[in-house]
């Protein structure tokens, strides 16, 4: 399949559709949140075990201090994100909509950090650690892909024996609408992050880094271009827009023309993807011995009075969040972590802010609800817009049938649940639901085949 | 003319006979030998191919029942001891009876008692529900109503309840096949064994959740305060995760929990009613009245705590006046 460029960009050539981009908080300034009072931090905010937790209550912990390690390979520390004393270890509400163990701490005011945390805004650029040192300091400080799906980044890091990454590509394009916390990010931030891109450089043995924007964020394009110009071995691709242009295969698609096998990874495409939120987390664990205990959150909606681009500690509530923007507007009907089309609805503004939580998005009611389920009308947009090729209506009517087999040599699990499938389709068929429930139906027989 | 009809006739009978006898051939070389009793036992079952026994229809287990060399492993849940009797009286061989078993559900927080917080707006389906969240009320083990159990039963045995929001087990018709209880993706059904005289008591609660956590969620939630398991004689209750679990092979069927239990979330099903005792008459009679389906257990409830509710309006009034 050909590249397709349209205006002279790239992007990828399979499906994809175009929402309306709503980046109503483009212009905003990362703010500082002011401290919360009291922070849960849930012990499982990434893929992979959850760590355990190594405080007990009514300990005092300071900001950044570790209070549950990480219990495997692919898991990831957890830092205290304020200062304070533990209240106690118990089961919290989270954005999986299940109570999960947590850490809460009650804040003492102080913010007190741990020591050898350096807190200065001054650039550091030269980089001293070598490549295992790197790779230990991103684990060390529970430096996970800030994207949204939440993987350790020191296993991506981990290029496994015989295969060679060529390319890291840093992923700035930001697909989903209404979010710009990573544009924010790139505008603020931008020296911090190609420092970042280095060490994942360096950490990878790759000489070349291409970053990945879309084409509705001019500024960020330029402001980075400007930035790379020095650089040996880095650009910058601005991307045309189209969603799900984010997700790990589709970008490499854009940007290097190279497809990942199905069941394969970006590695066995010669690529590593890290979002430059991740860029950003690993320049501060690495050159400033900071872990992962903030990040930045937008927070929007159409009827919102002050949508904007918060630095925000983990753990802090949503609603602490909401009332910085200028509190819940009173048409809300569904207050959604993350963005419109991959995001999640909460059900609970309790519940509080994790690694992996990249907006907070206030949807009025009209918007808010689903449309009744009518019959498929054979229209095949659904398999026009899928990005990874498969046949969504197919895969749903197979999942509600229980065909798991034929699920599993349909490619169920290429699914990247973007949602353009549900996004298009005419009858309001809930395409994604029936097809998760596949996924995971499909998953865990695969699993129970290979423990037999 | 003729010659054609002739020679096509003769060719084609000629032909037929070949085929003939290579079907004969194959057939008498490759024959596959079946016990004749397979098909005899597979008369005698239900031949609803529920699954209920373990294996994927009644000819797989009817060719399981005359492969073994004792039917001590092997049960039909539809049948029952009557089909099992029948079989073993083909096979030559001896079975034990065994207790009859009837699902029971183990949530009763329909929707006066527990409360809804949230709105959910997907798909009605359990399964899909349970993977996103933990419901549209406070509790994230109760039962969340979308009826895929009733959907996987077989023998129209279950069916939701419009009122109450749960599914109601129909005791003539439930045959303990196990669908609805691997269809729930909470584990809420249980199979239980139907008890002496069909008369069984169980605690219809699974929440796990800490006692004041699981009491604000729902109204009849099980709060772990063992006040059952002390009371119990027979040590048949086990408190574990605040949640009390009577052992049916070890419950005597002696009532004293469903007494004790503060929040009514132990169930006594087809009890005749009690002897009056001056203090509890009321409750104990209106408990009584209505027996059998969970529906009516609901309706006991309702009825309980409302005389509850009014015996302790009187007492504190009679307080005020002292």
């Amino acid at each position: 399949m050909s590249l397709s460029i349209q205006n002279g960009l790239k992007t990828f050539s399979l499906g994809g559709v175009h929402p309306a981009d709503k980046k109503i908080s483009a212009g905003k300034h990362i703010e500082k949140l002011p401290l919360p009072k009291m922070v849960s931090i849930p012990i499982s905010q990434h893929i992979g075990a959850p760590a355990k937790p190594v405080v007990e209550n009514k300990q005092k912990v300071k900001a950044g201090q570790v209070i549950a390690k990480s219990t495997g390979f692919v898991s990831a520390n957890i830092h205290a994100s304020i200062s304070g004393t533990v209240f106690k270890i118990d089961k919290v509400m989270d954005a999986t909509g299940y109570k999960r163990e947590s850490i809460i701490i009650k804040a003492d005011d102080a913010d007190e950090w741990e020591d050898g945390i350096d807190l200065s805004d001054d650039l550091k650029k030269e980089i001293t650690l070598d490549r295992e040192a790197i790779l230990e300091k991103i684990a060390e400080m529970g430096i996970v892909g800030l994207g949204g799906a939440t993987f350790p980044s020191h296993v991506k890091l981990a290029v496994p024996k015989g295969k060679k990454a060529e390319f890291l590509i840093l992923n700035g394009v930001e697909c989903e609408p209404y979010l710009t916390a990573d544009h924010r990010l790139m505008m603020e931030k931008g020296p911090e992050i190609i420092v970042g891109a280095k060490i994942l450089m360096k950490a990878l043995e790759v000489d070349q880094v291409i970053i990945g924007i879309e084409n509705n964020k001019p500024d960020a394009i330029k402001r980075m271009n400007d930035l790379v110009t020095k650089e040996k071995g880095m650009r910058v691709q601005p991307l045309k827009v189209q969603y799900p242009q984010g997700g790990e295969k589709q970008l490499i698609k854009a940007v290097i023309n190279r497809e990942v096998p199905s069941g394969g990874l970006p590695i066995d495409a010669g690529a590593v993807v890290h979002n430059v939120g991740t860029a950003f987390a690993v320049y501060e664990a690495v050159q400033k011995n900071k872990p992962l205990v903030e990040r930045v959150i937008t927070v929007t909606g159409d009827d919102v009075k002050k949508p904007c681009n918060l630095l925000v500690r983990i753990g802090t509530p949503v609603s602490e969040l909401i009332e910085a923007a200028g509190g819940i507007p009173e048409n809300t009907g569904k207050i959604i972590s993350g963005g419109p089309m991959m995001g999640k609805a909460l059900n609970s503004v309790d519940i509080p802010v994790s690694k992996g939580t990249s907006g907070i998005l206030i949807v009025p009611d009209k918007k808010a609800k689903r449309g009744d389920m009518k019959p498929c009308i054979r229209c095949t947009k659904c398999v026009q817009v899928c990005p990874m090729g498969l046949e969504p209506y197919l895969l749903m009517t197979l999942s509600r049938k229980e065909l798991f087999e034929r699920l599993e040599t349909d490619k169920v699990l290429d699914c990247i649940e973007c949602g353009s499938c549900s996004f298009t389709c005419p009858s309001d068929r809930p395409l994604l639901d029936y097809i998760r429930l596949g996924k995971k139906t499909v998953t865990s027989l695969i699993r129970e085949r290979s423990n037999s | 003319m003729s010659q054609t009809i002739l020679l096509t006739v003769g060719s084609i009978t000629i032909l037929g006979f070949l085929s003939a006898a290579i079907l004969y051939f194959v057939a008498s070389k490759f024959k596959v030998y079946e016990d004749p009793k397979i098909d005899e036992v597979e008369q005698a079952l239900p031949n609803t191919n529920c699954g209920g026994c373990g294996h994927p229809g009644c000819r797989a287990f009817a060719e399981a029942c005359v492969k073994a060399d004792d039917l001590s492993d092997l049960h039909c849940p539809v049948g029952g001891n009557e089909t099992m009797q029948n079989v073993a009286g083909i096979l030559g061989m001896e079975v034990e009876e065994r207790d009859p078993y009837i699902a029971v559900v183990r949530c009763s927080g329909s929707f006066e008692y527990r409360k809804k917080v949230n709105v959910y707006d997907g798909v009605a389906n359990c399964t899909i529900a349970h993977s996103l969240y933990g419901g549209d009320t406070d509790c994230s083990y109760g039962c969340l109503g979308f009826g895929e159990c009733a959907d996987a039963c077989d023998f129209d045995a279950l069916h939701m309840d419009e009122k109450t929001g749960l599914p109601v087990v129909d005791e003539n018709k439930c045959t303990a096949c196990n669908a609805c209880v691997t269809a729930c993706p909470r584990s809420i059904i249980e199979l239980r064994p139907k008890g002496k005289r069909d008369r069984r008591i169980y605690v219809s609660c699974i929440s796990q959740e800490r006692g004041g956590t699981a009491k604000r969620a729902c109204e009849v939630a099980c709060t772990g305060c063992s006040k059952c398991e002390k009371e119990c004689k027979f040590d048949a209750i086990t408190i574990e995760n605040y949640l009390a679990y009577i052992d049916p092979q070890k419950c005597r069927l002696c009532r004293k929990c469903v007494d004790v239990c503060g929040s009514h979330s132990i169930h006594e099903i087809n009890f005749p009613p009690r002897r009056e005792r001056p203090e509890k008459t009321e409750t104990a009679t209106v408990a009584t009245k209505v027996q059998g389906s969970q529906e009516g257990n609901i309706e006991v409830m309702e009825k309980v705590k409302k005389t509850n509710q009014q015996s302790r309006k009187e007492n504190s009034e009679s307080d005020d006046n002292a």
